[in-house]
């Protein structure tokens, strides 16, 4: 592995001294995200297996929920992550041709789609605080009180889980920032990507759990 | 002509950088792995404090020394302090780190600057931990059940559960670093069947901590919810189940004990092919049975919930599924028995802890597996059978693996070598004290004392003063290694790179070694552990 | 080993079945197919989740050692929810009041 290294690799500015190669570099950063978002996957996991638990518990319960939830914005919510996903793939491979202009449009994007999210989802917090639908701020269940106790645990997971999803977009945004003020400053080209490459990894991860907390959350009763 | 003969030390990772700064911004895996090391020993320290006070007031079967609740936060934060805080990390985090680059022949490991960040998230961790200890303590049992955790205990259960909370993803990052090197940053020539099978139990050790750590996270995280907002998914009053807590919490708690014994069962593996001056026997059964451990710990959680109100069906699964995960580790206690067969042996100290821990988890497993048929543990759960069993994992079974890890590596780690006569007594005082400490407390559990109680019914007496007496004689064997090891830091002798003349390529650079590891990347050309017939090993 | 460029043509299509599920996902909860919704939607979800590992993720051109650890971590949930299950589905095989 070691041996067939280009020597001016051996100079290059992003080559950290404990790695033999670029090549060797980019392989293990990704390894390195990949791990860590097995680690997320089991995190998310936990709540969606408790989540599981319980809807076969209190499946009418569960089902009474969904009218209080608003399952257009929710889809758009979701169109609008893979919207940034898509915007997110672009700024890798742009990075991977190392087009500057490109990269930097793409995350501004991104970010830009991530925002939206979040202020929809605020929103819909706020909306549903209004609407005594908060577990530990008043909660009221006037239209089917015999659910009143076991609706809550449904409340509890959607304001549990889509806030841990929100912190993830924070943390997203952040490391999304962070990219934008490093392009700036450094080249990326087909040797060296990898800080797009994990954030765009990471990206898509919280994407993905969207895309299951959708139907999960917002959707389990509404064909009745 | 000046006559006098200065001795010029080397540059090492000990000395090449001077300053607080130069150790405290370190990304060397040798210096974070040091100061794993001194961090761990205090926790230590502080949860065998925890102990001795237990143990001093169960002399009498009145509850005398302390309230009920004092007790109550004895053993909770006994539990936390050695579980969280010194079991888990404690051979990954100080022999992993130091060796794992040098044994694959790396500078370093994958991502050195989230070394450091583990070490300062324990440290954070930690401190959450500390506070909770002196805020009052937590009361709850290390294993935090609802609704007492989330709802009734008015101990101080949110730090508690924040510093587990920290420390666990300091556990992540090491196994995710550790993961990231083997598959990475291996040697030319270092194939996997090359691979040191310290490396091996490390790796499946790492697959358990990026598996398993994020549930126990996200489960502390609910109960701290619950504890912030007084409702939440475990709460009864909403409907809520508190047994969902505990299939949580056990998902990762279980697989955790594995976290704690593999490491250990990776050194004895190195300390008995050293000591036997032979290939460790079936290499490819040891490195196998370290990952079915790892797998097969995953399946066997509600052997912990046998009695809490899961179903019997369920309860019927798991008592088979637990039987089925001692299997591996058998296997791993007849190689290394085949091992020392017609091999050439010394009684070195490590190799003294190694016996001891192949006698004293042997004992510790069968208890295991008395433990997991059904019909037993209704009887002998929540029992002093339970924690006799645990002990003898993990006192007589891992830290005896950890202090003979120590050992056998402290001349690389510090480039001296420690005293053998005091160290092979020390080793002596050890063994005695634990058998004389946990033994009887088998007895006691089968004859139904509780665990958990600070007062007995008084004919459990005499097995608990021999059992606090054997405290005692166990604390003067761990107090003698640490005043020697610090004392040889000093007064030492200089150690070569190899005085075992072990195989590994740990053991061809200096001891201590520099910087990066090596002064070439090593070529593997050689199968692992390729012991001569002939060779002798240097007795100290 | 990731240097393999997706053309942009990709990417979009990708993205236009992913919204085009989405919608497919709103829709059919509306509709009743009784204890069928759920599998139809994780169905449909498990779909999306694949197309943005494979294409977004460029674990389609990854070594299988990448693919292995995706697929682990996969499966080790399905331990975790799967076997949990089977004592929540278990508990009413015996009536309360008969056990120890």
């Amino acid at each position: 592995m070691a041996d067939q290294a280009v020597p001016m690799e051996q100079h290059s500015p992003f080559l950290q001294h404990h790695f033999d190669d670029l090549d060797q570099q980019l392989d293990s950063s990704t390894l390195g995200m990949w791990v860590f978002l097995l680690t997320e996957i089991m995190f998310f996991g936990g709540m969606f297996g408790a989540y599981t638990i319980y809807r076969s518990m209190y499946p009418e319960a569960f089902a009474s929920t969904s009218r209080h939830m608003i399952p257009w914005l929710g889809g758009i919510n979701t169109a609008v992550l893979i919207c940034s996903s898509l915007t997110m793939a672009l700024a890798v491979r742009s990075a991977q041709i190392g087009k500057r202009n490109l990269i930097r449009i793409f995350l501004i994007a991104t970010m830009i789609f991530g925002i939206a999210f979040i202020g929809v989802k605020f929103t819909e917090y706020y909306l549903h605080w209004k609407d005594h639908l908060v577990p530990w701020a008043g909660f009221q269940y006037p239209e089917a009180p015999q659910f009143f106790r076991q609706a809550q645990i449904l409340f509890c997971f959607y304001f549990f889980m889509t806030g841990f999803h929100a912190l993830h977009m924070f943390v997203g945004l952040g490391l999304l920032t962070w990219l934008l003020i490093k392009n700036e400053r450094i080249t990326f080209g087909p040797t060296y990507y990898n800080p797009v490459e994990i954030t765009g990894l990471y990206w898509h991860f919280v994407d993905i759990v969207w895309i299951f907390l959708f139907p999960l959350l917002y959707l389990i009763g509404a064909h009745s | 002509m000046s006559t006098e003969r200065r001795e010029v030390t080397p540059i090492n990772y000990l000395n090449a950088t001077t300053g607080w700064k130069s150790w405290l911004f370190t990304t060397d895996h040798k210096r974070i792995a040091v100061l794993y090391l001194i961090s761990i020993t205090v926790f230590f320290i502080l949860g065998g404090i925890f102990a001795s006070l237990m143990r001093l007031e169960l002399t009498t079967p009145q509850g005398d020394m302390f309230s009920s609740d004092t007790y109550n936060k004895l053993f909770t934060m006994h539990g936390v302090v050695m579980i969280f805080f010194f079991l888990i990390p404690s051979i990954p985090a100080t022999l992993g780190n130091f060796l794992i680059p040098m044994m694959v022949g790396a500078r370093d490991l994958a991502f050195p600057k989230v070394n450091l960040l583990s070490w300062y998230l324990y440290i954070a961790g930690g401190i959450f931990a500390l506070a909770a200890i002196l805020a009052g303590g937590v009361d709850t049992g290390w294993t935090f059940y609802t609704p007492y955790s989330t709802t009734y205990s008015n101990a101080y259960v949110m730090p508690a559960v924040v510093g587990v909370f920290i420390a666990g993803f300091s556990s992540i990052l090491t196994g995710l670093n550790f993961i990231v090197t083997v598959h990475k940053m291996r040697a030319p020539g270092m194939t996997w069947g090359r691979l040191p099978l310290f490396v091996w139990s490390m790796y499946a050790t790492s697959l358990i901590q990026v598996l398993g750590t994020p549930v126990i996270a996200i489960t502390l995280a609910l109960v701290g919810l619950e504890r912030v907002f007084h409702v939440g998914i475990f709460d009864p009053a909403i409907g809520g189940d508190p047994i969902l807590f505990q299939h949580m919490f056990w998902f990762y708690s279980h697989p955790a004990v594995y976290i704690m014994i593999l490491p250990g069962m990776g050194v004895i593996s190195e300390v008995v092919g050293c000591f036997s001056r032979k290939r460790p026997f079936g290499y490819s059964f040891i490195a196998g049975s370290s990952l079915a451990i790892a797998v097969l710990g995953f399946l066997v959680w509600g052997h912990h919930m046998f009695v809490t109100g899961q179903s019997m069906y369920a309860s019927m699964v798991f008592s088979m599924l637990s039987f089925l995960v001692a299997v591996p580790s058998a296997i791993k206690v007849f190689n290394w028995t085949a091992t020392m067969y017609k091999g050439s042996v010394s009684y070195n100290t490590p190799m003294l802890y190694a016996f001891g821990f192949i006698g004293l988890f042997t004992i510790g497993g069968l208890t295991g597996l008395m433990l997991a048929t059904l019909a037993v543990d209704v009887h002998v759960t929540r029992t002093y059978f339970v924690v006799a069993h645990f002990h003898y994992v993990m006192v007589g079974g891992m830290v005896m693996a950890y202090l003979g890890g120590l050992h056998f590596w402290w001349p690389k780690i510090t480039g001296r070598m420690y005293p053998e006569i005091w160290a092979r007594i020390a080793a002596a005082i050890t063994f005695v004290g634990f058998n004389l400490t946990f033994g009887p407390q088998f007895l006691l559990g089968y004859m139904g004392m509780v665990r958990r109680y600070h007062s007995y019914a008084p004919e459990f007496q005499p097995l608990n003063v021999l059992s606090s007496a054997g405290a005692s004689i166990l604390a003067v064997g761990y107090a003698i290694p640490f005043v020697y090891f610090l004392w040889s830091l000093t007064k030492g002798e200089k150690a070569p790179s190899n005085p075992w003349g072990a195989k590994g390529l740990e053991w061809e650079t200096a001891s201590p070694p520099p910087t990066f590891n090596f002064d070439h990347t090593p070529v593997v050309t050689e199968p692992a552990y390729a012991y001569a017939k002939e060779e002798e090993v240097h007795v100290g | 080993m990731n240097h393999h460029v997706m053309p942009v043509r990709t990417y979009v299509l990708i993205w236009l079945v992913l919204i085009i599920a989405t919608g497919t996902t709103l829709g059919v909860a509306y509709i009743d197919l009784g204890p069928w919704n759920i599998v139809v939607a994780m169905m449909i979800a498990f779909t999306k989740m694949s197309l943005v590992v494979l294409f977004f993720m460029h674990v389609k051109q990854q070594s299988n050692l990448t693919k292995l650890f995706v697929v682990a971590g996969f499966f080790f949930l399905a331990i975790l929810i799967f076997v949990a299950m089977t004592d929540y589905g278990t508990r009413s095989w015996i009536p309360p009041g008969n056990m120890w």
